[in-house]
């Protein structure tokens, strides 16, 4: 009873500042302004009177699709370390637990640029801002991922993450792809587990996250595996195990060889289910995009509960797809296609 | 093994005084955990939307109430705490002298713990109320009433507090 009230000590001022920028994210009359749009500079003149303000004040040059992406990301980042910079104790390692789903990212990016020899500099632009860590550079000297684990990741908080990936094969296409995913899987089982050490309503709130989280990667994993070379052995060490699907659903998924029977998986749970079904709404949704709804209905969720770490990495979560929301229909106002500007998915009422 | 002994060993000074320590001690205890609860979630809300800073100062003083009514308990129950001569008392002035030192005791736990549980519910019911507040400026008024249900068990413990201790005395005149 009294550890929810112990939780205001430390973590209560940076609750009520993370549910200040949850405010802050755009509602649908903002996203209706935004699809009005003529061009950029009307989409910039909107975004003033949000909660970005006058990010693009000091853009010099046209302004661009990617310009706009940068300056986004680049918000979410500052708001970010604003919180982690005065976090301590356990909520400090959460908030480096959410930072190392970037990181994963960052070194699969840098690899993939090594195998098709581009500049490293360039590579280092299109990183993700907030899962940098030390020695990124020295990704190119690493040809196995012995070499790639001894030069960079023993020092990062990746490090525990590989044990199951090194051997001495060298590095190419298919092994970068197995690569992300099992650092991935080792990592959500990490957090889930980290999660459930701090228990309360953090444990609660975060093991329905991050289990949607493990089985849409395996579904995704199996669904995507069909038609590669991708072994069913191989395919099933790639999935998580802190999710709903385990570990009945992961063993029926690993045997699965088409789409049908992945659709079978799915109906013994209704979640999932209703993502496989057709609706009859007539709009064709693809899978993944139903699978960002449920995310930011679970994620929006969180914030109904109060003293928990949960809404920390909500709002990383939920500020994410509005950046990808605000991109896509700025693409779509960019080239003129407004066929499908209204396919971003709405967050709040 | 005589239990009866042992507790007829304990002077009532001893119940009379562990109640005001205990009374006010809890009572502080709870004011300090709402108050922080409240206090640290309207500076946190209070970044993005400064207009809930003096509203909600209201949960604070709230809480504040309930260590209080803890300092009105413990300095009733104090100036109570008479002298009496036990070697020349009555059978009568004895017994009388021994209720009190009970009852003080009763009357400090009740307001105590009474105030510890209020304190925490104003608290938590505080912040949810400021959080409220940041997001949607209508919601205050609708909480704060919670919050006056809240610190109203509080006060319950104080009036019980103040009939345990009604109609005892210490002292010498004592019955």
């Amino acid at each position: 009873m009294f550890s929810e009230s112990m939780f205001s000590v430390d973590a209560g001022y940076l609750e009520g500042l993370a549910r200040g920028f949850k405010g802050g994210i755009l509602k649908k009359t903002d996203y209706y302004n935004l699809t009005q749009c003529e061009t950029l500079e009307d989409l910039k003149l909107h975004l003033q009177s949000t909660d970005y303000g006058h990010f693009l004040a000091n853009e010099a040059g046209p302004l661009t699709v990617s310009v706009i992406e940068e300056r986004l990301k680049e918000k979410l980042i500052i708001e970010f370390n604003h919180l982690r910079t005065q976090a301590t104790g356990y909520l400090a390692e959460f908030m480096d637990y959410i930072t190392y789903s970037y990181m994963i990212d960052n070194v699969v990016l840098l690899l993939s640029g090594i195998l098709h020899d581009r500049p490293i500099k360039e590579m280092l632009a299109k990183c993700h801002p907030m899962g940098t860590f030390e020695q990124m550079e020295a990704i190119h000297i690493a040809t196995t991922t012995r070499e790639l684990y001894d030069a960079v990741l023993v020092d990062t908080p990746l490090a525990p993450y590989f044990a199951d990936c090194i051997n001495e094969e060298d590095l190419n296409e298919m092994n970068i792809e197995i690569i992300r995913n099992t650092l991935y899987k080792a990592y959500l089982e990490d957090f889930s587990a980290f999660c459930q050490q701090i228990g309360g309503t953090t444990a609660e709130v975060m093991q329905e996250v991050l289990a949607f989280e493990a089985d849409r990667r395996a579904f995704m994993i199996t669904i995507n595996s069909f038609g590669t070379e991708l072994l069913k052995e191989d395919r099933k060490k790639l999935y998580p195990a802190c999710g709903r699907l385990y570990p009945g659903g992961l063993e029926m998924l690993a045997q699965a060889e088409e789409v049908e029977q992945v659709k079978l998986v799915a109906d013994y749970f209704a979640e999932y289910r209703v993502m496989f079904e057709d609706d009859g709404t007539g709009m064709d949704k693809t899978l993944e995009d139903k699978f960002f709804e449920h995310e930011v209905r679970l994620n929006v969720r969180a914030f109904m509960q109060q003293f928990h770490y949960g809404v920390f990495y909500s709002l990383v979560k939920l500020k994410e797809q509005e950046i990808r929301n605000i991109v896509w229909i700025a693409e779509c106002v960019s080239q003129r296609h407004r066929a499908k500007i209204e396919a971003y998915i709405p967050i709040l009422e | 093994y005589d239990i009866g002994a042992v507790l007829e060993g304990f002077s009532p000074y001893l119940w009379a005084n562990l109640g005001v320590g205990l009374g006010i001690s809890l009572s502080v205890l709870g004011a300090a955990i709402g108050i922080y609860t409240t206090g640290a979630s309207i500076l946190g809300g209070g970044v993005k939307a400064p207009r809930i800073r003096t509203k909600n100062l209201i949960s604070i003083i709230f809480c504040e109430a309930v260590a209080i009514y803890g300092i009105i308990m413990a300095i009733v129950i104090s100036t109570s705490v008479v002298h009496f001569d036990e070697a020349t008392a009555s059978e009568k002035v004895l017994r009388a002298n021994y209720k009190a030192g009970y009852s003080f005791f009763a009357a400090g736990l009740t307001v105590g713990f009474c105030n510890l549980f209020c304190g925490v519910c104003v608290g938590v019911v505080g912040s949810g109320a400021a959080l409220a507040d940041a997001q949607n400026g209508t919601l205050f008024v609708k909480i704060l009433i919670v919050e006056i249900f809240a610190s109203a068990i509080g006060l319950f413990g104080v009036i019980v507090a103040i009939l345990q201790t009604a109609n005892v005395r210490m002292g010498d005149k004592a019955d």
